[in-house]
C-alpha cells in the first residue's frame, strides 16, 4: 500500500528539527532510516500529518567517544556502527547483537537510535542498551534531558519521549567485561526475534537480558553459584510472555528456558 | 530547510545510473514508484511494499536499500543505481548476471533485480565471501522459485576464488 499524504520537512540543523517538533508535536513523526516507520506508513498503521526527516542533519551523524561511554548520533546507521573500528573492543555485547538486527539491506539505512525510538519489545539494540545501563538523550526547545534506558522504554512500542522531543543520541557505557554472548530465535535470520537473550558474565555473577517475552527488555543478575535453571524458570514465569501470530506466551517461556542456559554458558566460555 | 507540502508536487532530481534525471513527486511517493512510474525504470520490482521481500532493492550512494521503504524525496540529490546499470550497452550481461544464468539462479526472475543489487553492494565490500556470509545477505530476500541454492552457487562462482570451496560452511 502507499502512505496517506503528509507534509515533508527536512531540517538542516537540530535546532530546526526541534522547532518543527515544537510546532507540530503529536501530529509529527521523526523519520531517520525509516526501516520501521516507512513500513508502518505503507501499511497505514500510522497517519502522521507531518514527517520530519533528520537523516541529513550533520550534527546527528557522529559516533563519539566520551569519557566512559560511546555516543551514537540519531542519523548513524546500524551498518556504520557495525563497521566502526572500536566496536568489538569497547562494546562487545553490541558487536555480538548487531548482526541480528534486521538484514544487511535494512541495516544500510536503519539507525541505531531509530530502533531505540521504535521500542519493539523484541528488538536487539534496546535490549543491549538496557543490559549495559545506557542512556537516551532527548532534546526539545525546553532543554536537553538524559534518561536511563530503563526509564525511557515504558512498554510495547511506548517510550517516555514527549511529543516535542527529539532523540539526538544514545549512549552506551564502555564495557569492561569481555565475556558476553547473544542469541535469538526468529522465523528467518534477521526477522524480529521471537525471543532474544543476552548474557554478560562479571566476577561472581552473570547478567542476563531477555527480549521478546515481556513488553520491554528485562534484565536479571544471577549469582554464579545459584541454580541457573531455577533462576531462568522463575524469570520466565515472572515475565509471563505475550501471544502474537509468531508464538504463544508459553512457547516464549519455553524458548527462554532452553536458550538462556546456552547463552550463559557461551558467555562463560569466552576468554576473559 | 527543505519543505514539501502534502498536496505539492516537488521536482525531485537524482542521478540514476550515472545520468541526471528529474520528475515531479508528492512527499508520499515511494522511491520504488518514482523509479517505475515517474522515470520509467521498471527493472526494479515491487513485491510486498513493506520491506520484507527485497525485490525493490536498489543502491543509494552505493548502499543496498529497500526502495519501498524510501521516499522519493529522501533520495533527492543522491546517486541511485538500479539493475538497468548492470548489463553493458550492447546487452552483454555483467559477471554477476552471467553467473546467475550459468547456475539457474532465477526462474521467474521477479526477485532477481533486488538480489543482484544486494550482491553488487556486498561483493564490493567483501569480494570473496564465505557461503555463510552469502546466505546471510540472501536472508534479506524472498525467492519463491529457486530454493536459493542456485543463487548461492552463482555468487560463489562470481566471487571467483577456489578458496570459497574451503570456506564453505553450510
Ligand atoms: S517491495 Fe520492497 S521489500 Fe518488498
Ligand atoms: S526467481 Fe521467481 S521469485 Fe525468485
Amino acid at each position: 500500500m502507499k502512505p496517506r499524504p503528509f507534509d515533508y520537512l527536512r531540517p538542516d540543523t537540530v535546532e530546526e528539527a526541534v522547532a518543527a517538533l515544537a510546532a507540530h508535536g503529536e501530529a509529527a513523526r521523526v523519520l531517520a532510516g525509516g526501516q520501521s516507520l516507512m513500513a508502518m506508513l505503507n501499511l497505514r498503521l500510522i497517519e502522521p500529518a507531518v514527517l520530519i526527516d533528520i537523516a541529513r542533519v550533520p550534527e546527528l551523524a557522529d559516533i563519539r567517544e566520551m569519557s566512559g561511554a560511546i555516543e551514537i548520533g540519531a542519523a548513524v546507521t546500524q551498518n556504520r556502527l557495525m563497521a566502526w573500528p572500536g566496536l568489538a573492543e569497547k562494546l562487545p555485547l553490541l558487536a555480538a547483537a548487531l548482526p541480528f538486527v534486521g538484514h544487511f539491506q535494512t541495516r544500510n539505512k536503519g539507525t541505531v537510535c531509530g530502533s531505540v525510538a521504535h521500542a519493539d519489545p523484541s528488538s536487539e539494540i534496546p535490549l543491549v542498551l538496557a543490559m549495559l545501563g545506557g542512556e537516551v538523550v532527548l532534546r526539545s526547545r525546553r532543554g536537553t534531558r538524559t534518561l536511563l534506558a530503563s526509564a525511557f522504554q515504558r512498554g510495547m512500542l511506548s517510550t517516555a519521549r514527549e511529543p516535542d522531543e527529539l532523540i539526538t543520541a544514545v549512549r552506551f557505557p564502555v564495557q569492561r567485561q569481555r565475556r558476553v554472548a547473544f542469541r535469538e530465535v526468529a522465523r528467518r535470520h534477521g526477522d524480529f526475534a521471537i525471543v532474544a537473550v543476552a548474557a554478560v558474565a562479571d566476577g561472581g555473577r552473570v547478567r542476563i537480558g531477555v527480549g521478546g517475552v515481556a513488553d520491554r527488555p528485562a534484565t536479571r543478575d544471577i549469582a554464579m553459584d545459584a541454580d541457573l535453571g531455577d533462576a531462568v524458570n522463575a524469570l520466565a514465569w515472572e515475565l509471563e510472555g505475550y501471544e502474537d501470530i509468531h508464538a504463544t506466551a508459553r512457547m516464549r517461556r519455553d524458548i527462554l528456558r532452553r536458550i538462556a542456559p546456552q547463552v550463559v554458558d557461551e558467555a562463560l566460555r569466552c576468554v576473559a | 530547510m527543505r519543505r514539501v507540502d502534502r498536496s505539492q508536487r516537488a521536482t525531485i532530481s537524482i542521478t540514476l545510473n550515472g545520468r541526471q534525471v528529474s520528475a515531479e513527486a508528492e512527499p508520499r511517493m515511494l522511491l520504488s514508484d518514482f523509479l517505475r512510474h515517474s522515470l520509467g525504470a521498471t527493472g526494479t520490482h515491487v513485491g510486498c511494499e513493506h520491506g520484507v521481500c527485497g525485490c525493490c532493492t536498489v543502491l543509494i550512494d552505493g548502499a543496498a536499500v529497500r526502495s519501498c521503504l524510501t521516499l522519493a524525496v529522501q533520495a533527492e540529490g543522491k546517486a541511485v543505481t538500479t539493475v538497468e546499470s548492470l548489463a553493458g550497452a550492447d546487452g552483454r550481461l555483467n559477471a554477476l548476471q552471467q553467473a546467475f544464468k550459468n547456475n539457474h539462479a532465477l526462474q521467474c526472475g521477479f526477485c532477481t533485480p533486488g538480489i543482484l543489487m544486494s550482491f553488487t553492494d556486498f561483493l564490493g565490500r567483501n569480494p570473496t565471501p564465505s557461503e555463510a556470509e552469502i546466505v546471510e545477505v540472501l536472508s534479506g530476500h524472498l525467492c519463491r522459485c529457486t530454493g536459493y541454492a542456485g543463487i548461492v552457487a552463482a555468487v560463489l562462482e562470481v566471487s571467483g576464488s577456489k578458496d570459497n570451496a574451503e570456506k564453505r560452511s553450510v
